[in-house]
């Protein structure tokens, strides 16, 4: 950031850079609680096997629907109560997590890539590739995205996996217009100029030369997009096109669980909270990393 | 300007192209044969099924169905559902009324709550009001919509009994359709209680519905009051000894509203998926519950126009939303 | 200015029609779907026909109500030739069609409405035919009607003739079912003069109880009682349908007093109903059957002893606890138990994993693996098959048989499910038309239904099997029929085509203040007999 920097190593200006980032990070409260609540999941996730305290798809016949523990009714070795084929409630809870963050991480990686490369092409070479490849993109986001992700759904077939390419390809736009007007403004800065006379092809000098410097609304953006992943892969559940019962994932915990909103609160409620504690976390990240890398927020 | 409303209208040409293309394609190659779900259980024998599916047109080549298929909607022919046997655009414009009412309720509750909590976070940067209201709004916009509409009919209308579960009015009332919107035909009747009642009807749905909208709203709204409050400008009038609320009643806030409109004006292709989660746990006999039930269905047709009308309807939106933007904005005209 | 005319012309023709309401008598019920139209003859959904042939049509013949006995409806009376192939049918004097604000009718219901209803669907000719493009009669084909049909004749005008190409038992209860809906010729005609057929389908005039007033799509259907009905007038002055697809909400809505009456019951709510006081509960079995069918033509299913050996190793009463909340009754035979001719001396396979075991290595079996397809939808006869599924594999399991559970969308499921080399047991049902026998033995498992095209999923051919309900078709004597069926039915055991999982009740929570409704084991809901107290 200020002059000196040009004497330091590449090696320190990325600790320079990334210590810089932590500072104004660090000071958002809220990104840092949505930190550790992430870092939370992405633990329980991991270690999903060990922390449920019983298999989430084994079927206790003597315990369809038994309430939380505090509860009346409620069994101690069902701490958040059973679904109606007797389902621990929690292990499916803990199981959930993986879903989750499994959708979110496949989700922003295709888009993402897809984004980036469909966004550096239009940018790069301009004219009519870039005009064909931004009115594709004007058609995909004319349509809602949960109506085209349906759509698209019913086309490859209900599942997880094509509910989650098919939110991928309805989430790369944005990755792509990001791409393309950030590579747009790069182009005329000398650096890119100076690395052409230097004779960079053109791979290089889209990878190398002007990709990592339009990361960060790029980041950013991945964020935002895995929060809605998780969001609108649950929605997807929730209308039967997404994961498939027996699967723990959360939307579709929801789903199966509609018929009890009157007579079992506990199965609609937990799957629920999970969806919004999580979401919400990978929102308060991304509030947090836009604000330490947007330079222009930064200082407002 | 004309050239403008122009340049902007021939560029919507080749994307409404892409959208036809998109909405007829994908439901070409949608898997599940209409035919085969008429039968049911019963099950079709394969001359029957070649006789059905020839009288429904999908037996001729592709392409000449698709260049049918634009042809037909040139002349205002949007085809026929599979189910009911009528014109999708009939039934489309029956259901709309009801889908534009909620989603004209949930931008109101959305823009008159949104907007001024936006403004006062803004004004009172860091204050706790500030901090809650931006939580809350964070909140708000990482809701699962369909699982809160849940939440909120298990309390109001399960726990508390204080609004209806599900439909437009309650059936006491009996009045045929004069503008379709239920709160203004309500009034018109002359029933007495038939306006409360739409409106006890209307509540849940619109404040499922307003959720995120207010949620970006507020937050979009008070990042363009602090960006335009830390404008030259407005740092030159505060100088100048201008009071505090002229300022922010005429400069910053005249100003923020640009982007804010904007955001409003672009809230409504997150209007209609919402409409989908929302009509679908409410019953609310719109647009987006009928695209569901037509997708499980695979009514063909009904999908395909259905996709295609509600694209349009945001492009048309949207396409507003630019050209008011470019009139309050001379700038953006040029460009 | 002119479209504000238009608001208070409306608006002052309502003031004076909606003051009533608080006087008339209103029964609501709270359907479960949109009707897909009003015309019966073209759809095939139960939901249509409860909101179209019932309320407002009559058939020649009628079932009884609360029963599936025919009784005479348009028809006063019918005369059956010896060969059993010519039905002469005299009609009913006096019967007054309805009318609306664009028809009057001039003439009472005769011959010429009789043939034109038919005619209409079977007779590719016929002007109304294809009235609303792409229009098909699926019910009359797939009832067979066409084959069965030589020649509909008018005598006189309250005779008519009917002429088949063979005998065939179940014709009068066929006739009874809502696509045999008798529609006003008189009416086709002036909506052709006018130029506006479709509203045949939108404005629909019958004979029946009651008369269509309003239809708001997706939401509301308004009847108001028909004064001039033939039979007993109905009681209650309006009737209401609020469509309200989710299960969860329409009870809601019966507990908050919004309707008096609703269908099909989520099975989890069915206890809590039962101990709420304000409402009352109706059960009846159902004229259905869920089952699993086996490929039989696929080693090693094609061996009776393995498909026994995997019907003994299901639990089939944790089905019913589980799936169904005990709304159900185990099933033992393909046919349910409130049909005529039902075999209650029949032993179902009792539930024994040890003895299955030691039959599938009796067969040589060992390491067997399979697939077993799910359904993605709910049906009234299987209301989860998922989780039927996931018990299924579960008990298969420990006989040590691994079970991979397969679905597919809907459409698909029923497509793929009837492709001969099929891999794995399918998971489906049936709800009976018309309450004969046949309409579910012939359909789901005999070999003419077990080629490309028919309904039968276990693609089981038996020749024993299907000779017998060959000769109950044509034998006009009830008890002679019946012990035809009673016969198959031991064969359908012994042979197991089927593991069959259970016949669902059918449970009706309506307001402790109606009284009056009869339930019908075919699944209608009619409202002609109903009342509600204040």
């Amino acid at each position: 950031m200020t002059d000196t920097t040009v004497k330091l190593s590449d090696a320190a200006i990325r600790r320079r850079m990334l210590a810089e980032f932590w500072f104004y990070f660090s000071q958002n409260r809220g990104a840092v609680l949505g930190l550790i609540v992430f870092i939370l999941l992405v633990l329980i996730a991991v270690f999903a096997g060990l922390l449920a305290p019983h298999d989430p798809t084994v079927q206790y016949r003597d315990a369809l629907l038994v309430p939380p523990m505090w509860e009346e009714g409620g069994r101690s070795a069902y701490v958040f109560g059973t679904d109606a084929v007797g389902r621990d409630m929690l292990s499916r809870l803990i199981y959930g997590a993986q879903y989750s963050l499994f959708i979110g991480i496949v989700v922003v990686s295709i888009a993402l890539v897809g984004g980036i490369v469909i966004g550096l092409l239009a940018g790069f070479f301009g004219g009519w590739v870039d005009t064909v490849i931004m009115r594709v993109m004007d058609v995909i986001l004319a349509f809602p995205s949960l109506l085209l992700a349906l759509v698209l759904v019913a086309v490859l077939g209900p599942g997880l996996t094509n509910a989650m390419i098919a939110i991928a390809i309805v989430y790369q736009p944005h990755f792509a217009r990001l791409t393309r007007a950030a590579v747009m403004s790069e182009m005329k800065r000398e650096y890119v100029t100076a690395a052409r006379v230097a004779g960079a092809g053109n791979l290089r000098l889209m990878f190398k030369t002007i990709l990592p410097n339009c990361l960060a609304p790029l980041i950013v953006q991945a964020t935002l997009s895995f929060s809605s992943a998780v969001l609108d892969s649950a929605a997807l559940g929730f209308l039967g096109m997404g994961a498939q019962p027996p699967a723990p994932e959360w939307g579709t915990m929801l789903a199966e669980a509609r018929e009890f909103i009157l007579s079992a609160w506990w199965v609609v409620t937990f799957p629920g909270i999970a969806i919004l504690v999580s979401v919400l976390a990978i929102n308060l990240m991304g509030d947090g990393l836009r604000d330490a890398l947007d330079p222009k927020l930064k200082r407002s | 300007m004309v050239r403008f409303i122009l340049s902007k209208l021939l560029y919507l040409v080749p994307t409404f192209l892409g959208i036809t293309l998109i909405a007829f394609s994908f439901v070409r190659i949608l898997p599940g044969d209409p035919v085969l779900l008429m039968a049911g259980e019963r099950g079709v024998t394969p001359e029957r099924h070649a006789e059905l599916t020839a009288q429904l047109g999908y037996d001729k080549n592709v392409v000449l169905q698709y260049f049918d298929f634009l042809g037909r909607l040139f002349h205002g022919d949007f085809g026929n559902s599979l189910v009911t046997k009528k014109p999708v655009i009939t039934e489309f414009l029956s259901l709309f009324p009801a889908t534009v009412e909620l989603g004209l309720c949930a931008i109101i509750i959305a823009t008159l709550i949104g907007v001024p909590v936006g403004v006062l976070a803004a004004i009172k940067r860091g204050s706790w009001f500030d901090q809650v209201s931006m939580t809350t709004a964070l909140v708000g916009f990482s809701m699962p919509i369909f699982w809160w509409g849940l939440l909120l009919i298990i309390f109001f209308s399960g726990i508390l009994g204080w609004t209806p579960v599900s439909g437009r009015i309650s059936l006491m009332y009996f009045f045929p359709d004069v503008t379709g919107f239920m709160l203004i035909d309500s009034l018109l009747s002359g029933q007495e209680g038939a306006f409360g009642s739409a409106v006890s009807h209307l509540i849940l749905p619109s404040v499922v519905l307003a959720t995120i909208p207010l949620a970006v709203i507020a937050r979009q709204t008070r990042s363009a009051m602090l960006e335009v409050m830390g404008e030259d400008y407005v740092r030159t009038a505060r100088a100048k000894g201008m009071p505090a609320s002229r300022v922010i009643g005429i400069h910053a806030l005249r100003n923020a509203m640009i982007p804010v409109v904007t955001t409003i004006g672009l809230q409504i292709g997150v209007l209609m998926a919402g409409a989908i989660l929302t009509e679908t746990i409410f019953s609310w006999p719109g647009i987006g519950k009928w695209m569901i039930d037509s997708i499980s269905r695979r009514d063909y047709p009904v999908v395909q126009s259905g996709l295609l009308l509600i694209a349009g309807l945001v492009m048309v939106v949207n396409l507003l939303v630019d050209l008011t933007y470019g009139l309050i904005n001379p700038r953006i005209r040029n460009t | 200015m002119k479209m504000l005319t238009r608001i208070l012309v409306a608006a002052s023709a309502l003031a004076m029609t909606s003051a009533m309401p608080a006087l008339a008598k209103t029964f609501v019920y709270c359907s479960e779907a949109s009707p897909e139209g009003f015309d019966p003859a073209p759809y095939t959904a139960g939901g249509t026909f409860d909101a179209s042939a019932h309320p407002i049509y009559n058939r020649l013949t009628e079932f009884k109500k609360g029963t599936t006995e025919v009784e005479p409806g348009l028809a006063e009376s019918w005369e059956v030739s010896e060969d059993g192939t010519q039905y002469t049918f005299h009609l009913r004097k006096g019967v007054k069609w309805q009318s609306n604000e664009k028809f009057t009718p001039t003439r009472d219901f005769n011959a010429d409405d009789v043939i034109f209803s038919y005619d209409r669907q079977g007779n590719a000719e016929n002007p109304w035919h294809q009235y609303i493009p792409g229009i098909t009669y699926e019910y009359y084909t797939s009832m067979a009607m066409p084959e069965l049909i030589k020649s509909i004749e008018k005598i006189d005008d309250y005779t008519v003739k009917f002429t088949l190409n063979t005998p065939e038992a179940p014709f009068l209860a066929n006739i009874a079912m809502p696509f045999a809906s008798i529609v006003s010729k008189e009416y086709a005609d002036a909506l052709d003069a006018a130029g506006t057929r479709e509203d045949l389908n939108n404005l629909p005039i019958g004979t029946g109880p009651f008369k269509f007033v309003a239809y708001q799509k997706d939401a509301v259907i308004r009847y108001a009682k028909n004064p001039d009905y033939w039979g007993t007038a109905p009681i209650i002055d309006d009737l209401v349908f609020a469509i309200t697809p989710d299960a969860a909400v329409r009870l809601q809505k019966l507990k908050a007093g919004e309707c008096h009456l609703m269908p099909y019951p989520a099975p989890a709510d069915i206890e809590g109903i039962k101990a709420d006081a304000s409402l009352k509960l109706d059960e009846q079995a159902g004229l259905n059957v869920g089952y699993l069918a086996y490929n039989t033509t696929m080693p090693p299913f094609d061996n009776p002893k393995v498909r026994k050996a995997l019907n003994m190793a299901i639990n089939k009463q944790a089905i019913v606890d589980a799936v169904f909340q005990g709304a159900a009754e185990p099933a033992k035979n393909p046919i349910p138990p409130t049909m005529w001719s039902y075999n209650d001396a029949v032993v179902d396979d009792a539930y024994d994993p040890e003895a299955a075991k030691a039959m599938l290595a009796e067969a040589g079996v060992t390491d067997l693996s399979m697939k077993i397809w799910a359904m993605p939808v709910q049906r009234p006869y299987m209301p989860n098959a998922k989780r039927t599924a996931e018990l299924m594999q579960e008990d298969l399991s420990k006989i040590g048989v691994k079970v991979e559970i397969v679905s597919y969308e809907w459409g698909e499921y029923l497509a793929k499910s009837m492709e001969p080399g099929r891999d794995g047991a399918v998971i489906l049902g049936w709800t009976g038309d018309n309450g004969d026998p046949d309409n579910f033995l012939s359909v789901l498992l005999s070999c003419d239904s077990a080629g490309e095209g028919g309904a039968n999923r276990a693609f089981w051919c038996n020749e024993d099997f299907s000779k017998l309900l060959k000769d109950a078709k044509i034998t006009a004597d009830q008890a002679e029929r019946t012990k035809l069926y009673e016969q198959a039915q031991v064969i359908f055991k012994d042979q197991a085509p089927w593991f069959t999982i259970a016949h669902s009740t059918q449970y009706v929570p309506m307001s402790a203040k109606v009284s009056g409704f009869v339930m019908s084991p075919l699944g209608d809901f009619t409202f002609e007999t109903v009342d509600i107290a204040e």
